[in-house]
This record gives C-alpha cells, structure tokens and sequence, in this order.
C-alpha cells in the first residue's frame, strides 16, 4: 500500500503543471527593483533636507511602510503581489501589507481580537525571528570581536 | 417503496424525484462559461450584506427560494433539510435554518458535501415516511478564503494547482412526487488517502477518491463508463481530471470519452485566472442544480453520474503536516422521460 | 548611479526570494522569516553593511535590511549599555518602521473595507 501511495505521489509530480520559474523572477526583478528605486527617492529627499543616510534610513522606512499600508487600503497591493510574487512581498511596502491585511479583513470580529490580534498574524513571526536572530548575531559577534 | 442494495456499497433507490433545483452564484461565477444556466447572479460578492458569512447564508436562503419556486411547494411542505458548508461548524446551513424552521440534518464532507445530502436524501425518501426533502450546499470564495487560506488583501502567488472557492449555492426538493428527474442509484464513498499534502493542490489529492467510487459503483450495477452520458466529478478541477484519467487508465478503467468536472467547467481558466478551476461545497451544487439540471431536462444527457469530491482536512491538520484523507460520494440521476 | 543599483540589489534580491519559494515550496511567510534571520547574520558579518554603502535603499528596502538595522542598533547599545544592550539596542533601532507598521495598520483597518 505504501509503495502504491508512493507511486501516485511520484506520477502527480510529474504530471505536475510546472511552475512559471522564470517569468516569477522577471517580474519580481522588475516590481521588486522599481519599490527599491522609490525608497531610493524617498532617501534621497530626506538627505536632501540634510540628513546624513544613516538619519534618513529611519523617516525612509515609515514613508515605504505608509505607502504599503495605503495601496493595501486602497485594495491595489495583493494585485502587485498577485503578478511579482516576492517583488512586492519582500520591500518593507509588503511587510506593511502583511500587517495592514489582515487587520482589515477581521475588522468584523471587533477591534481587540479582529483588528489588534491579527495585525500581527504574519508580521508576528518575522519580528520574533528577526529580533533572535539579530540578539544572537549581536552576542556572538561581541563575544569574538569584543566590539558588538 | 424500499431501498435496494446493489453490490458492496451501492443502493437503488425507488420512487425518488427531483422535483426543483435553486442555483444562485457570485459575480464572478456569472462571467464564466455556464453564466447563462443559473437562477440568479449576484452583482458583486457581497450584495449588501454586512459580512462574507451573512453573504454565504443569503446565498443559499435565496438557493432553496428558487427550489421552492420551481418545485411548486413551500416550506410546510419541506419534512427535512439535508445541506452542509465549509464554514467551521457549517454556520451557513445551520444559521439558514432559524429562518426556514424546518428539521434539520446537517452535513460535513467538504465539497462532496453536496452529493451525500443527495443520496442520503434519496435513502431516506425511498425508504418511506417522508415526502420531501430540501438538499444544499453553498460555499462563499470570500469567507472561505480567511478561514482557509490568507486574508483577501494580503498578497500572495497562487500556485499553477489551486483551486478557486467558488461563491455559489445549489438547492433541490427532492420528493416521492414525480419530477423531472429521478434518482437512480446512490454510491457512498470510503475515505482515500494517498498522500498528498499540498492544500493547493486538492484536485489529485481527491483523484483516487473519486476513482475509487466510480469504479464502485459501476462494478456494484454491472455498468461501463459508457452507460452514461456524462460523469460530472465535483472539483478536480483541471490538474485532478488529467490525474484521474491516468489514474483510471493504469487500473483498466477507460473515463476519457465521458469524465468532466463541475470545477473546471465553472471558469475561463485562461480568461478568469482561476489557475486549476472552482471549488468548495457550492461549486458542484450549484453546477448540478443550474446547467447540469438543465442539461438532463432538455434531453442533451438522458443519465448522468454526478461525483463529488471532498478534500477532508483542517488548516490545523495541514499546518501538522497530516496527509489529506478525501472522499467521493456518486448519485445516478436520470431524466424521467414519463414526466412531461 | 545610486538609482541603478538600487534597482539591481533590489531586484535580484527579489529574485533569489522568488527563486527560493517556488525551488522549495515554501509559503511567503517562510521565506520573509528566512530573509529577516540572512540579513541579521550578514550584517554581523559586516557584508550587509557594505551592501547598503552600495546599494542604498536596494539593500535597505528588502526585508533583510530590516534584520540588519536591528543588528547594526543591537551594536550601537552594547557600546552604551553593555549587556543591555543585546535587549534595547534591536528594538530601539527598528522602532520607527514598526511603530508604523502599527498605526497605519490600525487606520487602514478602520478606513478601508476588504475588496475581492
């Protein structure tokens, strides 16, 4: 029975539509390349206003996040990300999309439990692995340098 | 009247009709290829109502609304409803049913959700007792979409093998009165699990499912794919369909001449972009009560074995890495050629 | 110039994101946690830091850049406060993208309904 299950586990993988590879990264070049280019801008005002770019990095992210958050509104960025994949996905607009999302979506199971719950249903773990793995690289950087 | 059992698994039912079907669908489903062949579309998916759940219940109150209607009947007429969803704790049917105040038996098969009211329903009226009852099923892409899978403003890549919930309801009175169609023969299916894991791809995880009732319910009736003018499987959709026939092939069962999907023929995959094609307990209902009923009643198919399919897992279960068990449950339904 | 290779570094870290979920099949979820944990560790090995030199905001934009500020701030705490540093120094640097992330979050849920 197993080796039968195996054998139809092997035959859908290649009867399997394949994945558009290529195009996906094209197009996750292109839309991922073109937000990049946009913060680019949004820094570049910022250090015009005379910043330094370590002092505008900051006010950078808050625009990028704020312009995620409004083409999520507007119902505009699941459509990017619909054609980019991890071109919309990975610039911070699309992390400001994983917060804002689900946020509106469970508006109707109240404000505590729908909106502030789920604000963080897939930013939450990112944040939780993030803030790990930047206190570990930090330790054990400290640790062996003995400059963190 | 009485129930006769053919074979291991397969039961004759006698005197059972269909007497009027409901189908009402989203506006999405209403620009696809069947969009001529239901009752009613909805002008966007939520028409007015304050929640996708409130939508999904609407949908199928004015689903059993039309069976009603065509059925000439009300709902004191009604001795029982048999429907399911795919909302947790099937919220939609049971939610329906405060209005209807009918007796109620609810049901829970996923997408095969459909076909199992139909043929419990048919057991039931054939074994006496009863004179008619109401079987549904409904399902709503939006509701099912934050239950299941990701919330809608959220974006994300949808695999070439997902499937698209449909927002559709199918409802029809069945009775022990002569109508249009009769109710043949009822197949009830055994849970299959052959592995598959991929929730975005459901269609061959419930391939050998439906393989498995087919071949059932031909060997327990002594039939050939051939004895009947089409065989409507629920919501393989593309990828599941190309799968069974191979499947089928390898096992000496020969379908390619009379096997299509409800799913698949819900949408333009090309121009609609619902990649494997529609899905969810409403998308074999709604398929059966609007254009396959109509189908039988114009006399394009005089017999007809309808197949749908459920993939029976949780998002809990597939987040715990469990292989999804899938079932198929078949009905045989035939165009009452003495009732004109 | 600046331009440019923002739009390149962006763009291909894009593409090796795209390239990871459809090899491995991994949801977007998976893949943004990976992407966070590589820029931590990148940046502890000070090549993130020179990427971003490079690249700007195509380095800074992506997600891994996100795990490279908390590194770089978790760096400048330690200096300040020593250990306690390794707790406030992550959190005190990323603080005004996720504060953001927040209150924009919570208004859009209150302005904007759902589309399909």
């Amino acid at each position: 029975m197993d080796s039968d299950k195996q054998q139809y586990q092997q035959m859908t993988q290649e009867m399997m539509p394949k994945r558009p590879v290529l195009r996906n990264a094209v197009i996750a070049f292109v839309v991922g390349g073109l937000i990049c280019v946009v913060g680019q801008g949004v820094q570049g005002f910022f250090m015009h206003q005379g910043m330094t770019t370590k002092e505008a990095s900051a006010p950078t992210a808050v625009v990028m996040i704020g312009l995620g958050a409004l083409l999520t509104g507007l119902g505009w960025y699941d459509r990017i990300v619909k054609h980019s994949g991890m071109g919309g996905t990975l610039p911070i607009t699309g992390f400001a999309n994983s917060m804002v999302a689900p946020a509106m979506e469970f508006r109707t199971e109240g404000l505590v439990m729908g909106v502030g719950a789920r604000l963080f249903t897939v930013a939450g773990p990112v944040l939780v692995y993030g803030m790990t793995a930047a206190m570990v690289v930090g330790a054990l950087r400290w640790l062996i340098t003995g400059v963190a | 009247m009485a129930v006769r059992r053919r074979g291991a698994a397969t039961y004759e039912t006698d005197r059972v009709w269909i007497r009027g079907t409901g189908s009402v669908v989203g506006p999405k489903e209403g620009q696809g290829p069947l969009k001529d062949h239901f009752d009613r579309v909805w002008p966007d998916e939520q028409n007015g109502h304050p929640s996708w759940e409130k939508a999904e219940q609407a949908l199928l109150a004015e689903a059993y609304e039309e069976a009603l209607k065509k059925a000439e009947t009300a709902w004191n007429g009604i001795d029982m409803v048999i429907g399911g969803d795919l909302l947790d704790q099937i919220v939609t049917t049971n939610f329906s049913a405060r209005e209807h105040q009918r007796p109620l038996a609810g049901l829970f098969s996923a997408c095969a959700t459909f076909t199992e009211g139909l043929g419990l329903a048919s057991m039931l009226l054939s074994g006496g007792g009863l004179d008619q009852v109401m079987v549904s099923a409904a399902s709503h892409h939006q509701a099912a979409e934050r239950q299941f899978r990701f919330p809608l403003e959220l974006g994300y890549q949808r695999t070439p093998t997902a499937a698209w919930t449909a927002t559709a309801a199918g409802a029809v009175v069945m009775a022990t009165k002569p109508g249009p169609l009769r109710i043949e023969s009822v197949t009830l299916g055994r849970v299959v699990d052959m592995g598959g894991k991929d929730p975005n791809d459901m269609g061959s995880a419930m391939a050998p499912a439906a393989f498995d009732t087919i071949q059932q319910h031909l060997t327990d009736t002594g039939q050939s794919p051939e004895d009947f003018d089409a065989i409507f499987t629920g919501d393989l959709g593309d990828f599941g369909v190309k799968v069974l026939r191979r499947y089928a092939k390898d096992k000496h069962l020969d379908l390619s001449a009379v096997l299509d999907d409800c799913g698949r023929s819900l949408y333009d995959a090309q121009q609609q972009d619902t990649h494997n094609g529609g899905s969810g307990p409403g998308c074999s209902a709604s398929v059966f009560a609007g254009p396959l009923a109509r189908r039988l009643v114009q006399g394009d198919f005089r017999r007809l074995l309808l197949v749908a399919t459920g993939a029976l897992f949780s998002p809990t279960t597939y987040q715990q890495g469990e292989t999804i068990p899938c079932i198929a449950h078949a009905v045989a339904v035939v165009r009452e050629e003495a009732f004109r | 110039m600046i331009f440019v290779w923002a739009f390149v570094v962006g763009g291909l870290m894009c593409v090796l994101a795209q390239l990871v979920m459809d090899w491995f099949r991994m949801t977007p979820g998976q893949v943004l946690v990976v992407f966070v944990v590589a820029g931590a560790v990148l940046g502890g090995l000070g090549i993130y830091g020179k990427l971003v030199d490079f690249a700007g905001a195509g380095a800074s934009v992506p997600l891994p850049g996100f795990g490279y500020t908390m590194v770089e701030g978790i760096g400048q705490a330690v200096k300040q406060k020593g250990a306690l540093g390794l707790f406030t120094g992550g959190l005190t640097a990323a603080s005004g993208g996720i504060k953001a992330a927040v209150i924009f979050g919570l208004v859009a849920a209150l302005i904007f309904k759902p589309k399909s």
